[in-house]
């Protein structure tokens, strides 16, 4: 009974819930247990007792969910995998949060990640790297890598992770599941605690493209706590519509397979070859403007990182500070807190907004920015998505890549586009290669959410990719 | 040279600048008027109470400067322990920036006018208390109940010569902002001051949180004379920030400024551009509760004529009905504002203290076919019933009856019944007779008239 609760995905546990046959209690220990068995993976920071959602006609009611640790949860710690929030309690629910509850969720707990949503490996916490359940030696993926590693693992039928430069999308590859990254202002950022409030946004890791919607479409919408948000026409329930062939164009990107190692291109290239086979058109282009845009990711991600953080001085949160130093060097005390990817991006950060450098370096990628906006939304005109890997490597051994974080920078190229345009993303699994996933990437328009997902589940049935860890 | 940065504390909205917390913290125990957003709790975002950007433009106008085509905002960093996320939501002029406002000025009574640099927008910090005053407290305590009230700054030119234009200045100020709706008077230390300084060649001073303009005139007199009493021992003045001591009237080197402080500026993301378009910004113009001389410049601003001009401005009833016919519809403001003043003054003269709160749509219509067929009788039957609040038509409101000929006709007709009566009754009769041709006349003129009539036929 209860390897058959795990097996089921989230849609099918709130029908079987609705219909009665599940009990909302009895799937939530269920969880909880292989919670409790599987801490080896370290996916979550807080794991939570059971505590029944009184919304019985919610449309989620009953279903269990993680939680990243960056989005505020009332009454339970919310840490961003950062000693300086260690002991943080929120007085709120984050508005993504307030809407689940609603819905009917009971939330299973707070997931790993790395510190503040700064990494792409699952590596960078203060509560110790998260691991993949496909390899425990190797990293899953980050910065949503306790969520990933929850539904990947049968922890959690699915989690709410966040997405800065690909943080939904790079752990959803590096574990077999589907990642998905909404466009910007389409789910309220209201409690998501800030890295880089112009890029991120609160999305869904799920077993299928399915239950990612399912989950989206309760969460989004404009939100009065959030002046970014919009209104946005309900998803269509039914993803899972049958392609009837000849309709879908795709854009590949070429200029970027350099990048891409043997291993993935490998992958990558014969699924475009099946596609291609079930009738998916594909053509490439060239976008110059891509060549600039992970370092002006890194530019703005960087400065807006440098405010966003500027709050934890040791006043409120984090270590008391010394009360008989000067209030300069107890705050500079404090600090030395972050871990020291978050310090790296922070002092990057501070030198590119200072005076001088404003212009020579923000300003410009404010610029590159806007420039690659234009230009996709212009090819978006003549294709329905575009096509790339997710990552372009597979996932490395933990520790691995610890003194070269440029090559970590670089793991990014394919994913931070969408976060530059605020176009939404999907992270599908596609294959397996040496045992480990491959996950290939489809951007759709801003604002074309819903086709994107209706897309992407059409992609996924056509690929036929089933594959879980054997943990 | 004297300029002055002005922070107005918009303590006449109901709600802070970027949450709904109320502004009237005053009093209150600490922090119990804070929320996650004014606290910069993690994750809380600012959403813009958009009554402040209009009551920042009401100020803008009434200085004479130019408003922005938007507003946004950028971040400010500082580490301070007031601050509660370490960086102020503020406006910025440089990096692509725009103030709310820019270039105004305002006349001082002996004439000098002084240039308004720039107006904009921010969020105040919280307080710190210093148990038993600073320097003495082992510790600073924060109070965040002020933490994201609204400011206004306003920065003028160093066009200030002596520290009395400066209090003057202000004193001028503060009477405008409470006559626009802008209460300052009424809370302590809503408006406060920071003065730059600089006497005979020396670098610029400046005197930091200065509390209202006779501390402003008193702390800037202070370092005038100390100033020039430097300059006189052939020190030379350095330029540094200095604060004001209001109990011991002295001024306090707090830190030297050698080079421009580095505050980080950039965009803040989570809040939008508005967008400041013209019909926003005149309606804001219309709307204020100005002065006579408010009044007088805005009617003039919309080509009334002088003499029409001034009695609309002097006319706060009919002024309203100018303000919202023009509000809705720039179109023919001039015409639309001579109408109010000449002929619908003339017929509101008729009433007897009419309430003139009626639909001011339809009375639109009635002024604008005015201006279009010229059909002054039409006009002026239709606006009496406007006036009296009775729903007529233009077209049914038959035109007004002259007694004199009515008189006439109904003695013609009436001469040979009149024989045999006398006097009073002979009036009284005559009196029905026209009343039931026309109800409306006024009955002690027609009675005067009559009875003169009836005398002169003997």
């Amino acid at each position: 009974m209860s390897s058959g609760i795990i097996s089921k995905g989230a849609r099918q546990l709130v029908d079987e819930l609705q219909g009665g046959s599940l009990e909302a209690s009895k799937v939530f220990e269920t969880y909880r247990k292989r919670i409790n068995e599987l801490t080896k993976l370290n996916a979550f920071i807080t794991s939570l007792e059971y505590k029944p959602n009184a919304r019985k006609e919610g449309s989620l009611y009953g279903l269990p969910l993680a939680i990243k640790d960056n989005i505020s949860t009332e009454g339970i710690r919310t840490t961003c995998a950062s000693l300086m929030l260690k002991d943080y309690m929120p007085p709120y629910d984050a508005t993504a949060v307030a809407k689940l509850k609603a819905a009917g969720v009971s939330i299973l707990g707070k997931t790993n990640m790395d510190e503040f949503g700064m990494g792409s490996s699952g590596e960078n916490s203060a509560f110790g790297p998260t691991r993949n359940p496909w390899d425990i030696e190797r990293v899953p993926g980050g910065s949503s890598s306790g969520s990933a590693v929850a539904v990947s693992a049968r922890l959690s039928p699915a989690a709410l992770g966040t997405d800065t430069g690909g943080s939904i999308r790079a752990p959803a590859s590096f574990t077999g599941t589907v990642g998905f990254k909404p466009s910007y202002g389409y789910v309220s950022r209201y409690g998501l605690i800030a890295y880089a409030n112009s890029l991120e946004q609160i999305g869904v890791i799920a077993r299928t493209v399915d239950d990612a919607a399912l989950i989206f479409g309760v969460i989004r919408g404009k939100d009065r706590f959030d002046s970014t948000s919009t209104d946005a026409k309900p998803v269509s329930s039914n993803t899972g519509r049958l392609f009837s062939g000849g309709h879908f164009k795709g854009a590949l990107l070429p200029q970027l397979s350099d990048l891409v190692s043997k291993d993935v291109r490998e992958a990558f290239d014969s699924s475009v070859a099946k596609l291609d086979s079930e009738g998916i058109e594909f053509a490439e282009e060239r976008v110059e403007e891509l060549e600039l845009a992970l370092k002006s990711y890194y530019v703005v991600a960087c400065c807006e990182a440098t405010t966003n953080l500027a709050r934890y001085d040791g006043v409120r949160y984090g270590p008391v500070a010394d009360p008989s130093r000067d209030w300069k060097s107890a705050i500079s005390e404090s600090r030395t807190m972050f871990g020291k990817e978050v310090k790296a991006r922070i002092m990057l950060g501070s030198y590119m907004l200072s005076s001088g450098y404003y212009e020579e370096y923000y300003l410009k990628a404010l610029y590159i920015r806007r420039n690659l906006k234009l230009r996709l939304l212009k090819l978006s005109e003549s294709y329905d998505f575009i096509y790339t890997p997710t990552m372009p490597v597979l996932p490395w051994k933990i520790g691995e890549m610890i003194d070269d974080p440029l090559q970590v920078y670089l793991s990014d190229a394919l994913t931070v586009i969408a976060n530059l345009t605020g176009a939404p993303a999907i992270s599908i699994p596609i294959a397996l290669k040496k045992g480990l996933p491959v996950g290939g990437q489809l951007q759709g328009r801003y604002g074309l959410d819903d086709r994107l997902l209706e897309l992407a589940a059409t992609i996924s049935g056509l690929l036929k990719f089933r594959g879980e860890p054997s943990i | 040279m004297i300029g002055l940065e002005v922070h107005v504390q918009m303590v006449s909205l109901k709600s802070k600048l970027f949450c709904a917390c109320p502004t009237d913290y005053r009093g209150k125990p600490p922090n119990t008027n804070i929320c996650p957003i004014c606290t910069g709790l993690p994750g809380a975002l600012p959403v813009l109470n958009i009554k402040a950007v209009e009551e920042g433009l009401k100020i803008a106008l009434a200085l004479h400067a130019e408003p922005s085509t938007a507003s946004y905002f950028f971040r400010k960093s500082y580490f301070y322990p007031d601050l509660p996320k370490n960086f102020q939501i503020t406006q910025y002029d440089k990096a692509g920036g725009v103030p709310l406002a820019h270039d105004g000025h305002y006349t001082l009574k002996n004439g000098k006018t002084i240039r308004i640099e720039r107006i904009h927008m921010e969020e105040d910090p919280g307080r710190i208390y210093y148990e038993g005053g600073r320097g003495e407290s082992r510790f600073s305590l924060v109070d965040y109940n002020r933490s994201g009230i609204a400011l206004v700054e306003i920065v003028t030119s160093p066009d200030f010569t002596e520290p009395e234009e400066a209090r003057e200045f202000l004193e001028l100020l503060q009477k405008n902002l409470d006559e626009i709706g802008i209460n300052v008077s009424e809370y302590e230390g809503s408006v406060r001051c920071d003065a730059n300084i600089s006497y005979a060649g020396g670098e610029r001073v400046e005197v930091k949180n200065i509390s209202g303009a006779t501390e402003v005139e008193k702390a800037l007199r202070y370092e005038s004379v100390r100033q020039r009493n430097m300059a006189t021992r052939g020190v030379k003045v350095r330029r540094e920030t200095r604060s004001w001591d209001e109990r011991r009237r002295i001024t306090i080197s707090s830190r030297s400024k050698e080079v421009e402080a580095e505050y980080r500026y950039m965009p803040e993301e989570d809040l939008p551009p508005v967008s400041l378009n013209q019909t926003i910004i005149k309606n804001i113009a219309l709307n204020m509760r100005g002065s006579f001389e408010d009044r007088y410049r805005v009617c003039s601003k919309y080509g009334v004529g002088e003499e029409a001009a001034k009695r609309l401005a002097g006319d706060p009833a009919l002024y309203t009905l100018f303000m919202s016919i023009t509000g809705a519809n720039e179109m023919d403001a001039s015409r639309v504002g001579n109408v109010l003043a000449n002929e619908f003054a003339f017929v509101v003269k008729k009433h007897n203290n009419p309430s003139l709160s009626g639909d001011t749509s339809s009375l639109e219509n009635i002024i604008r076919a005015y201006i279009r067929n010229g059909d002054r009788s039409r006009f002026i039957s239709a606006a009496h019933s406007w006036v009296s609040g009775i729903p007529v038509r233009a077209e049914e409101y038959k035109p007004k009856v002259d007694i004199d000929t009515l008189i006439d006709e109904t003695l013609e007709k009436e001469m040979k019944n009149i024989g045999n009566l006398e006097g009073k009754r002979r009036l009284d009769y005559l009196m029905g007779q026209i009343l039931k041709v026309s109800s409306q006349l006024n009955r002690k003129e027609l009675y005067i008239k009559l009875q003169k009539k009836l005398e002169g036929l003997g």
